[in-house]
């Protein structure tokens, strides 16, 4: 194995019983590399996740991992007990470190994906946005050099979306990790995406986003129109935080 | 006061304080019906102490485990939904033991004081085993608690992080099965889930965080046992029940206190 790649799966398959779940799987995440997973539902992306994160054996196949390779994870989604009182600092202290610093780690964290003044906050009173800037936060304390993002932007409106896709490629040029995550929606990670594998229990096509987008395969699986339907956009002249505070234009219009 | 009552007290307090961490941890993990099984269960050990003439929490604690072991196995098959495969188990080694227990008593077991606890003829033995099932509890409970809540927010995200989730669920029935073997005495088998859910719920709504609870949680269930056991004292009801029936008063007066508070 290269030293530059953090993470590697070579022919890797799962079944259950006579039906195939995931069929020869080869892929590979290096340092700094943000890969992609997108694929329908029911083509095995979370099971795929859940095979490189250790969380299930394959049936074939072999999951190698870089020695000192450190994973972040962000979990599709938790569910919570409302009889649990838990808020955003406990939940975040729970993260296995040996750190002696780890209240200011989650300042830190929290402040880094803005949503430090929620640290008092109980879990259950977050909102969808909320709770997925928490999870990566958890995941940042894990000091990661490869981040694993299971669906990042479930049940995020269109524009945090954006901003939380812009936070994840921020934050790899920073920790210089690593990051892999799994999304239904190709033309929003379009931009912060070095490489993507699009997956339908085996892997249909791969390479980068754009030839992605173009390649029969991956018009087969989601339909040609996706293409050529323009997101409506206009111009504002301000933006808003994560609060809905006015706050400067930060985010790029596109074309 | 009488001996027998100091007993009681000592041991409605110790099982109260036992009943704490892991009544939360059932009530967190929606664990309820499985503690039932457990209990349920623990009649099966019952009967074979009996036929074998062995110690009987001994026999309890056995069952337990093997109960639970049993259950984390077949947990793993998808063929049966998780509540069907529990009420199949529970409800047939409670007739199993039933059955068990009336062939072979030669007469000098009441049955109802298992089914609904004994509390007043508690013994010194009782009071030094609910003792160091005590001590063993919140050892094991402050040693794990972070890996033990860990689990409890997400399964796998503890595991990515390192977390041996499988020992620590395993860690976890295995002192759930000895709070039961113990609080048979107490309240008796068919009333013991509520010993371990009622106060830790009850704890819910006067907590912040989860240590809160389990605090508020053994003070709740203390106060159940001494209200039960005092009803019991000057009006003659049995004692296990009026735990309970105490434990729920509380409930509803956590809910009232919840409600006109905020």
């Amino acid at each position: 194995m290269k030293s530059n790649v953090l993470l590697q799966a070579a022919e890797v398959s799962l079944r259950d019983g006579d039906k195939v779940l995931l069929d020869t799987i080869d892929l590979s995440i290096k340092k700094r590399e943000i890969v992609t997973i997108i694929g329908p539902n029911g083509a095995g992306k979370t099971t795929l996740l859940n095979l490189l994160l250790g969380l299930r054996k394959p049936s074939s196949g072999q999951v190698h991992r870089h020695n000192n390779c450190r994973i972040g994870y962000m979990p599709q989604k938790i569910q919570l007990n409302p009889l649990l009182p838990l808020n955003v600092e406990h939940f975040l202290s729970l993260v296995d470190t040996r750190s002696s610093t780890l209240k200011a780690d989650i300042n830190t964290a929290l402040t880094r994906t803005g949503v430090a003044d929620l640290i008092n906050t109980d879990m259950t009173r977050l909102s969808g946005g909320e709770v997925q800037r928490v999870l990566l936060a958890r995941a940042l304390l894990r000091k990661p050099n490869l981040l694993v993002l299971d669906e990042p932007v479930q049940g995020v409106d269109l524009k945090g979306q954006d901003q939380l896709y812009k936070l994840i490629s921020e934050i790899r040029d920073e920790l210089g990790c690593g990051v892999l995550m799994v999304s239904h929606d190709l033309h929003l990670v379009m931009a912060s995406t070095d490489n993507v594998i699009c997956l339908n229990q085996h892997i249909c096509c791969h390479g980068h986003p754009e030839s992605v987008s173009n390649h029969p395969a991956y018009i087969e699986l989601f339909g040609n129109s996706i293409s050529h339907v323009a997101a409506y956009t206009h111009h504002h002249d301000h933006d808003h935080n994560l609060h809905g505070e006015v706050c400067e234009a930060t985010f790029e219009e596109k074309e | 006061m009488i001996d027998f009552l100091w007993l009681a007290l000592m041991a409605g307090t110790g099982v109260a304080l036992v009943a704490a961490p892991l009544g939360s941890f059932v009530v967190w993990q929606r664990l309820a019906y499985f503690g039932d099984t457990l209990a349920h269960a623990s009649l099966l050990g019952i009967a074979f102490s009996l036929l074998l003439t062995i110690n009987i929490q001994l026999a309890i604690i056995v069952s337990c485990l093997c109960v639970a072991l049993i259950l984390v196995l077949l947990q793993t098959q998808r063929q049966l939904p998780s509540d069907t495969l529990l009420g199949i188990i529970s409800h047939s080694s409670l007739a199993l033991g039933l059955i068990l227990v009336s062939v072979f008593d030669t007469g000098r077991l009441d049955l109802t004081l298992y089914l609904i606890g004994d509390i007043l003829s508690t013994s010194q033995n009782d009071v030094i085993m609910i003792l160091i099932v005590l001590a063993i509890v919140s050892l094991l409970t402050w040693k794990f608690w972070k890996h033990l809540l860990a689990i409890t927010v997400n399964e796998q995200l503890a595991q990515v992080e390192g977390v041996p989730v499988k020992k620590v669920r395993f860690l976890l029935l295995f002192m759930l099965a000895l709070v039961i073997a113990v609080a048979i005495k107490v309240v008796g088998v068919l009333l013991i889930t509520a010993l371990l859910i009622i106060p830790a719920a009850a704890a819910r709504y006067l907590s912040k965080s989860p240590i809160q609870m389990v605090f508020i949680g053994g003070l709740l269930g203390c106060l159940s046992v001494y209200a039960g056991l005092a009803s019991s004292f000057y009006w003659d009801t049995p004692a296990g029940p009026s735990i309970v029936a105490s434990a729920s008063g509380l409930f509803m007066l956590s809910l009232l206190i919840k409600r006109y508070s905020t």
